[in-house]
């Protein structure tokens, strides 16, 4: 807990000091409240306008969560596939990493002539952006699963879904929760990215609202919101980790002395 | 009874290669009901090998496994078999580490948590069922792992140098320990091993292998008389059997 605290008081510090002289520039009217507001600013702006946005950041929040899902229920299914039979994985493979190399940003706007302006695209881009880290996570985590264990679990007559229930899966969590760390990461701006190319709410329109309004202040404001909301997402996601793999925290942490007396 | 009912596994003329490497010329062995068998060889003789073969994982290219008077060639989960590593799973309790041969057999979880329990004493675990295998323990865990084999089959056990990584004095107490158990639960053991003071100490019987590709250079009764105890290790007789492995050896 201590070391907990040393760790995050430099990088707290180094905010800090980054912020107020950050208000201090602003403060001295160097520039103009529409390019550089003020963190204060930002802050007040963020509360005053906060019944406006409370909605947008709902639907942010719904396409987010709707596309992170079903990402992870496909990655699942098809991770498992993938590596249960290796003409599937040899097909699949470069399709996955083909399909990584084109930009989300030039597929945006394709989606919203196809599906329109409603949910469906957001949700589809949050889905291609949570897809790959997943599903390349948990199939690298399934593939390299212990040899030796797997022999052992033949050994002991255990089929293939034996196999996979108690060695592979298990063995393959900690990749698999280190994929959805970089999904969840990214599933919010997924959407936002969305929501700018066309829509009719959420974070990313309210914040082409505010720019046009040249309401920059609002524009700080959401991404600190997009921010902050990402950071609770990834820490929701640690916590998760913590919870099903409680050998991985005690690791190391305890020994207990071998009993003598037998 | 007849000899032949007596006869647990029977292994003939195995010969077993691979690509690049002859490990197993010929080997054939027997293990009879209620004794202990060790095969003695230099490390990399193809022990572990011959091992997989017996239990399944591996197909010989000559000769024959019989466990119970039927071929069992290339067929796996009739006996359990123990690695040097513990190979428990470290994401799982020891209780459901040691479950998981029964859950496969189709207990339900229920029934092989009480299943297990029972041994924990026995096998100096008793508190630990919570524990994850990485609090344990060396010497722990390979008991925990040697619960796990006795209860995927409690009649023919392989093991496969079980002490190898441990220190020598936890080695020798796992050894007293293990010969302690054996005598309690009736299991017939094949034992894998490199250090010939261990296999003197358990066995009825042992094997002694030569370098790769392996034959059997010659076989050794043990008559040393049982219980045995620590002190055998100093006996007139227990040298005498020690000094002819030792020259057979090098």
């Amino acid at each position: 807990m201590k070391n907990g605290l040393k760790n995050k008081i430099y990088p707290l510090i180094f905010f800090a000091v980054v912020l107020g002289m950050w208000e201090i520039i602003s403060a001295a009217g160097i520039f103009a409240a529409y390019i550089l507001p003020s963190p204060i600013a930002i802050l007040v702006s963020l509360f005053t306008d906060f019944k406006n946005m409370g909605g947008h950041i709902l639907i942010t929040l719904y396409e987010t969560f709707a596309g992170f899902f079903i990402a992870v229920f496909l990655s699942v299914i098809i991770a498992l596939i993938m590596d249960s039979a290796i003409t599937v994985k040899k097909t699949l493979y470069p399709v996955l990493i083909i399909s990584q190399t084109i930009p989300i940003i030039v597929l945006a706007p394709l989606f919203i002539i196809w599906f329109g302006y409603g949910y469906i695209p957001k949700i589809i881009i949050v889905i291609l952006i949570c897809f790959f880290p997943v599903t390349v996570s948990f199939l690298q985590g399934l593939s390299t699963a212990d040899r030796e264990l797997v022999d052992l679990m033949r050994s002991m007559g255990a089929g293939r879904y034996s196999v996979y229930r108690f060695v592979k899966i298990p063995s393959a969590m900690p990749a698999f929760f280190s994929g959805l760390k970089i999904a969840a990461t990214y599933s919010i701006m997924g959407a936002t990215i969305g929501e700018w190319v066309g829509g009719k709410s959420g974070l990313g329109v309210y914040m082409i609202r505010a720019k046009h309004s040249f309401a920059t202040d609002k524009v700080f404001a959401a991404i600190l919101v997009i921010t902050v909301l990402s950071i609770i997402f990834l820490k929701i996601i640690e916590l998760a980790e913590k919870k099903y793999m409680p050998w991985l925290r005690i690791a190391g942490d305890v020994y207990i002395e071998e009993k003598q007396e037998i | 009874m007849t000899v032949k009912d007596n006869i647990l596994i029977e292994v003939k003329n195995i010969k077993k290669s691979f690509t690049n490497l002859h490990t197993i010329e010929d080997i054939s062995l027997v293990l009879e009901k209620n004794q202990f068998v060790s095969i003695l060889g230099p490390s990399g003789c193809g022990k572990s090998t011959l091992f997989d073969v017996i239990a399944g994982l591996e197909k010989p290219d000559r000769g024959f496994v019989f466990i119970d008077g039927r071929q069992f060639n290339g067929r796996t989960g009739r006996v359990s078999y123990m690695h040097q590593k513990d190979l428990l799973f470290p994401w799982a309790t020891i209780l459901n580490n040691v479950c998981i041969p029964l859950i496969l057999k189709g207990y339900r979880r229920k029934d092989a948590a009480v299943k297990a329990m029972e041994h924990f004493p026995a096998f100096g675990l008793e508190g630990f069922e919570k524990s994850y295998p990485c609090q344990l323990s060396g010497g722990m865990r390979q008991r925990a792992a040697l619960l796990r084999t006795y209860l995927f089959a409690d009649d023919i056990m392989l093991l496969d140098e079980p002490f190898g990584s441990l220190d020598a004095i936890t080695r020798k107490k796992m050894q007293m320990w293990l010969l302690k158990i054996w005598e309690q639960i009736n299991a017939s053991i094949l034992f894998i091993t490199h250090d010939i003071e261990e296999a003197i100490f358990l066995s009825d019987k042992i094997y002694v292998l030569s370098e790769r590709p392996a034959i059997v250079k010659k076989t050794f009764k043990i008559d040393i008389k049982r219980p045995r105890d620590g002190k055998i290790f100093t006996s007139a007789e227990f040298n005498k059997i020690k000094k002819q492995i030792f020259e057979l050896l090098y």
